[in-house]
């Protein structure tokens, strides 16, 4: 399908002052657009949710949003210690976190589960070693058919 | 009285361009045009920010003033609990009263008592309450266009209270007009307020159908009469006030922290400053602080108290209340049965529901939105991105988007018209060095 507006954001992996900034563009942007609140806020929580396990697990990260006539996409591609059980890190509740990162509010393994719930389509690749590679898909209309 | 759209407007005469304001407004609504300041009203949110950073008084709150009153056959005053807080720690809050009858109201009315029985009926309201959280107060008006303006997801988070001014005037106008037998429009309550945001406020009125407030005068403006009233009254008995009975807990209403404190909750936070309900406000919509129940935000440092139409310091301001409030106790005046029968009767509800009134749209037309953002984008990356503010605009990226609506040209940039200017000029090197045709090597 034709992109109709894309962009890309970089994220540094434990860069927390930083967190959260690319999720808060992707809002902007979107608000500008005047895409429906109840996407806006399905997009929010996926890409935010995706931003910062790159940030707390990952050396480097992109994002892209990617707006489509009938869905807009977040891609998320980063450089990192990739994840060995997909299934299992994907179970609610499940996480690696360090007491640390669970000290700031975080690793209570809603993050995945949490983006799955929010998209109409998702998927989820990694290699160990490598990187892990998300795609999230959230239905929405832009252009009206005539 | 006046009627305005916005709580400020510049002095043309006195502004000299030095674009303080601009770099400072949170929401981007300023903009210097021919060396003077320009609000872009839809935009604007009321928080006082450009008053207090203008280094020449340019910037004039819209509140009203003393001489507007006239035509009211009886005048209340609604003194904001921030008043108590200016003078001092002896002075009491039925000096400040006093001094307030002297000026020339008729009838000074307590807000504190109010405060305290919204704060008690917001955990009433907090244990019914089963939806999305957290919820947010409602109380700065600043808070509150913010949301309308920029978050208007969060717009079903505000805690649907009116406000405690507005239960006040509201009931005081109608128990006089039926003692005084006068009609509630000849009734004029005026708020004395710490911001020119709970004026607007007062003018809009987003959530109901009118204010029960006629006007509002700045603490500053008063704040020299009431010093000196005060001098004079010190030998004197201090006349009698009305309703005197002043609450320890509602003193502490206009602090930050004063709401989640009388609301005795754990699971509630209390933010000042713009840039840090901001941030909390960007959390809330990435899904976080879902386990938390209230937020209590005020647009200033430390609350009103901290208001752009204050005098004293914020944190004397905060010693003074604190002291008042020992002295008052923190003995609630309402039994926690009284506050569920009027929670119950809809007491302390707002008419209607918050219209959200988004301005970031680019376009109405999405495609045409999609457009926008695109030119906007590719004229960003051509700008230097240092955010001059030579342009007029606040930074590159307002610039461009001025450019993309048309209400900037793209050689406003001092350097693109330099761009410009030299690719003229070397084309004007070219073809004045240029040999015509028929002159021979
Ligand atoms: N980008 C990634 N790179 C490497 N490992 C990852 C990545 N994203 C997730 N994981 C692994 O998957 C686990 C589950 O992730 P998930 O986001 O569901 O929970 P969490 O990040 O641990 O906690 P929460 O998201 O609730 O703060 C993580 O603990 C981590 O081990
Ligand atoms: S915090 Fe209080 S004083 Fe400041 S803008 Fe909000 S309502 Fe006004
Ligand atoms: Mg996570």
């Amino acid at each position: 399908m034709e992109t109709l507006f894309s962009q890309q954001f970089l994220v540094e992996g434990g860069d927390f002052r930083n967190a959260g900034n690319a999720s808060t563009q992707i809002k902007t942007i979107l608000k500008q657009i005047g895409i429906p609140g109840e996407v806006i806020r399905r997009v929010a929580i996926a890409a935010y949710e995706a931003e910062m396990n790159m940030v707390m697990y990952a050396k480097r990260g992109v994002m892209t949003l990617r707006i489509e006539p009938m869905k807009v996409e977040i891609s998320v591609e980063d450089e990192g210690p990739g994840i060995e059980d997909i299934e299992l890190a994907m179970q609610e509740g499940y996480s690696t976190a360090s007491p640390e990162i669970r000290e700031m509010g975080f690793g209570a393994g809603m993050g995945l589960p949490n983006i799955k719930k929010n998209s109409d389509e998702f998927s989820i690749a990694s290699t160990v070693g490598k990187g892990t590679q998300l795609s999230i898909r959230i239905r929405n209309r832009v252009v009206q058919s005539e | 009285m006046k009627t305005y759209s916005s709580s400020v407007y510049v002095n043309v005469e006195k502004c000299n361009g030095r674009m303080m304001c601009m770099r400072i407004c949170p929401t981007e609504a300023i903009r210097v045009r021919n060396g003077k300041a320009e609000l872009i009203v839809e935009q604007c949110i009321d928080c006082g920010e450009c008053i207090k950073v203008c280094p020449n008084r340019a910037i004039i709150p819209a509140t009203d003033s003393f001489s507007d009153l006239s035509h009211f056959k009886h005048t209340v005053a609604i003194p904001s609990p921030v008043l108590y807080g200016q003078f001092g720690r002896d002075v009491t809050p039925e000096m400040i009263q006093g001094a307030l009858l002297k000026l020339g109201f008729n009838e000074v009315a307590d807000i504190t008592g109010a405060c305290e029985a919204v704060s008690l009926a917001i955990r009433e309201h907090l244990e019914n309450y089963t939806l999305r959280k957290p919820l947010i107060s409602s109380f700065c008006p600043t808070i509150v266009r913010l949301i309308q303006v920029k978050y208007p997801d969060l717009a079903e988070l505000v805690v649907p209270f009116e406000s405690p001014k507005e239960i006040v005037a509201r009931e005081v106008k109608a128990q006089r007009s039926k003692e005084l037998g006068f009609k509630e429009d000849e009734i004029g309550a005026i708020y004395l307020t710490p911001c020119p945001s709970k004026m607007i406020d007062i003018k809009l009125h987003p959530r109901k159908e009118k204010s029960f407030i006629d006007g509002a005068i700045s603490i500053a403006e008063i704040y020299s009469s009431v010093v000196a009233l005060m001098a004079e009254m010190r030998n004197v008995t201090p006349p009698e006030v009305s309703m005197n009975n002043v609450s320890g807990i509602g003193l502490e209403w206009t602090m930050l922290g004063g709401q989640t404190a009388s609301l005795q909750m754990e699971n509630s936070l209390a933010v000042d400053g713009l840039k840090n309900v901001i941030r909390a406000f960007e959390d809330i919509e990435n899904g976080r602080l879902r386990d938390i129940d209230y937020i209590e935000c005020h647009s200033c440092p430390e609350g009103c108290i901290g208001g752009s139409l204050t005098v004293e310091n914020p944190y004397v301001s905060r010693s003074n209340l604190i002291g008042l409030m020992k002295r008052y106790g923190d003995e609630p005046k309402r039994s926690r049965e009284e506050i569920q029968g009027l929670y119950n009767k809809k007491f302390f509800f707002t008419e209607r529901r918050l219209p959200v009134t988004p301005r970031q749209r680019l376009d109405e037309n999405i495609t045409k939105a999609i457009e926008k953002m695109r030119k906007k984008d590719a004229i960003y990356r051509n700008l230097p991105q240092i955010n001059c503010g030579c342009c007029g605009a606040p930074n590159c990226g307002a610039f461009a988007e001025d450019v993309v609506q048309g209400v900037a040209q793209i050689t406003d940039c001092i350097f693109i018209y330099q761009e410009r200017l030299k690719a003229t000029g070397q084309e004007m090197l070219r073809l004045l060095n240029k040999k015509p045709g028929y002159i021979k090597d």
